[in-house]
């Protein structure tokens, strides 16, 4: 029974991270530019597809793999911010929501055209193994996630608090005005976010591979992770991790307790509780930009 | 008058079809202060705004340090030592005073003279220390102009864009900030445009005045002799003349004379 429960408790917290990742990546975007990128997830599903193409297709190794696909990710993120995105920004909100969508269906169509409809899995330096730890079995590959998304926040915090670049944007992201007159260059370091955000929706999609197997829809975990977003209070990284962690483990725990159906749906409910008592979000503030 | 640090010929700066400003041309001196004054809505943030690069202007140029820089970005235009305090401070508000201030050098590389002029501004405004730690944006109207201030000294300017820097402060503050103001461009030889609708204070801390009405210059000569003039005195200064037609205010029209 306690096993059961160690059990769940492992699995939630690691999908519960993915959602957290890709929710970290709407946030960064929506607190910069206010933009929500809509795509997020789907970027996250080229990501495993890259990955997946350099170690089998191409054999390179999952290390190599992991990291080329993240860069070439980043720099895609960087690219769709200086060629298409930026043109929409002072737009209404719903031009921006609308492209974000389609882009999202073309990076899908892409991914079916260019990989395949097949369904991939991620061989890992992880894959079927797992550990005894007080009669539970652990698996690596949930361990993993953990792991990477702990690294991962870690180094992104001293990033965003110990390094000039990482004050700037964000400055950037709370005053945009202000940062141009400290000489920052905006237009970059709203593309050097974009990069971020793209790099860490892959990062995410390379983690949960191995564990959920990688075709065109993976993106879809992208909904999920915007449900955590706004579960955590739209704009606060702290929050969107709090978000995707708190509906992993809802997700899991009643998958296995409540009735057949409540899996999908009990996220949701717990979100629209929250929205009710709590209208911005478990970590939000009123009055973001402005104090 | 010495070599002039910035010169604006004909310029013009529109909001849409609203010409904002109309052809306005002025110089500020090195190391001078130099204002600008004028009701709401006569120009003065517009001209600003243009200096600084955040709007294109029309036609006619500015002209800084002996490079034209008009249409230039404003990141690049702070790099080349103008640096822009804008009405309502604008600070960072989730950073702390401290981050703000660093923020303030972005563009520098060296160290060494940033903590220096870190404890320089602490020197301006002891405050500011006090609650280097705290979020900017839990700091009083007062000390986030201070800060405001503070942060754009951090790049070591050439010269400084001051907006309204008086707005929403206490008679006491305004007093303090301004005499601050003098210090800096005194002690450090920094030249400065302020435009400010507090104009007893403008006039008393600028050496050179322009008087913008509608998106012209109407006026312009030393703040000393701009003191004097009558339309100074009863439209900027609110004093009442004691002649006849000082009660007859409405039938009178500002001759600029």
């Amino acid at each position: 029974m306690l096993g059961t429960v160690l059990q769940l408790l492992l699995n939630g917290l690691a999908v519960g991270c993915i959602y957290g990742l890709v929710a970290l990546g709407f946030v960064l975007i929506y607190k910069a530019t206010e933009l929500v990128n809509f795509a997020q997830g789907d970027l996250m599903m080229l990501g495993a597809f890259t990955c997946y193409m350099f170690t089998v297709w191409y054999g390179i190794g999952y290390w190599p793999a992991f990291a080329l696909s993240v860069a070439i990710i980043g720099l895609f993120g960087a690219a769709l911010d200086r060629i298409i995105l930026r043109r929409v920004i002072g737009q209404p909100q719903f031009a921006a929501v609308m492209l974000t969508i389609g882009l999202g269906a073309m990076f899908r169509s892409f991914a079916s055209m260019a990989w395949g409809s097949e369904i991939y899995t991620l061989p890992t330096p992880f894959s079927a193994q797992q550990s005894l730890v007080a009669g539970v079995s652990v698996s690596h590959e949930y361990l993993s996630i953990i792991a990477g998304t702990v690294i991962l926040c870690a180094v992104l915090y001293a990033f965003f608090t110990h390094t000039k670049l990482g004050v700037a944007m964000q400055a950037a992201s709370q005053n945009q005005l202000a940062a141009y007159y400290m000489g920052i260059p905006v237009k970059l370091v709203f593309s050097l976010i974009w990069a971020i955000s793209a790099g860490v929706a892959a990062i995410a999609g390379v983690l949960l591979a191995p564990v959920s197997l990688i075709d065109t829809n993976l993106g879809f975990i992208g909904l999920k992770a915007f449900a955590a977003a706004v579960l955590g209070g739209f704009g606060s990284i702290p929050g969107a991790l709090a978000g995707g962690l708190t509906i992993g483990l809802i997700e899991l725990f009643s998958g296995a307790y409540l009735p057949e159906g409540f899996k999908d749906v009990a996220a949701y409910v717990v979100l629209l509780i929250v929205l009710v008592l709590r209208p911005q979000g478990m970590f939000g503030t009123v009055g973001r930009k402005r104090v | 008058m010495a070599n002039a640090i910035l010169s604006v010929t004909n310029l013009e700066t529109s909001y849409g079809p609203i010409l904002a400003i109309r052809g306005v041309s002025f110089t500020v001196a090195e190391g001078s202060i130099v204002t600008i004054l004028g009701a709401n809505g006569a120009g003065k943030t517009t001209i600003l705004k243009t200096v600084s690069g955040v709007m294109d202007p029309q036609k006619g140029t500015v002209d800084f340090a002996g490079r034209e820089i008009q249409r230039m970005d404003p990141d690049r235009i702070m790099r080349l030592g103008l640096s822009h305090v804008p009405e309502g401070r604008e600070v960072f508000p989730f950073l702390t005073v401290k981050d703000n201030l660093n923020m303030g050098a972005f563009i520098r590389r060296d160290t060494e003279g940033i903590a220096r002029d870190l404890e320089m501004v602490y020197g301006y405004f002891p405050v500011l220390k006090e609650r280097a730690d705290q979020r900017a944006g839990q700091l009083s109207g007062g000390e986030q102009q201070m800060l405001a201030i503070s942060r754009a000294l951090m790049s070591r300017p050439k010269m400084m864009l001051l907006d309204e820097p008086s707005l929403g402060l206490s008679p006491k503050l305004v007093r303090d900030i301004f005499e601050i103001i003098l210090r800096i461009n005194r002690e450090r030889g920094v030249s400065v445009l302020l435009v400010e609708q507090n104009a007893n204070m403008a006039l008393k801390t600028a050496d050179y005045g322009y008087v913008l009405e509608v998106g012209r210059v109407v006026m312009e000569d030393s703040c000393a002799r701009l003191l004097e003039k009558d339309d100074i005195k009863e439209f900027y200064l609110g004093m009442k003349s004691t002649s006849i037609r000082g009660t007859r205010r409405w039938k009178k029209k500002k001759t600029w004379r």
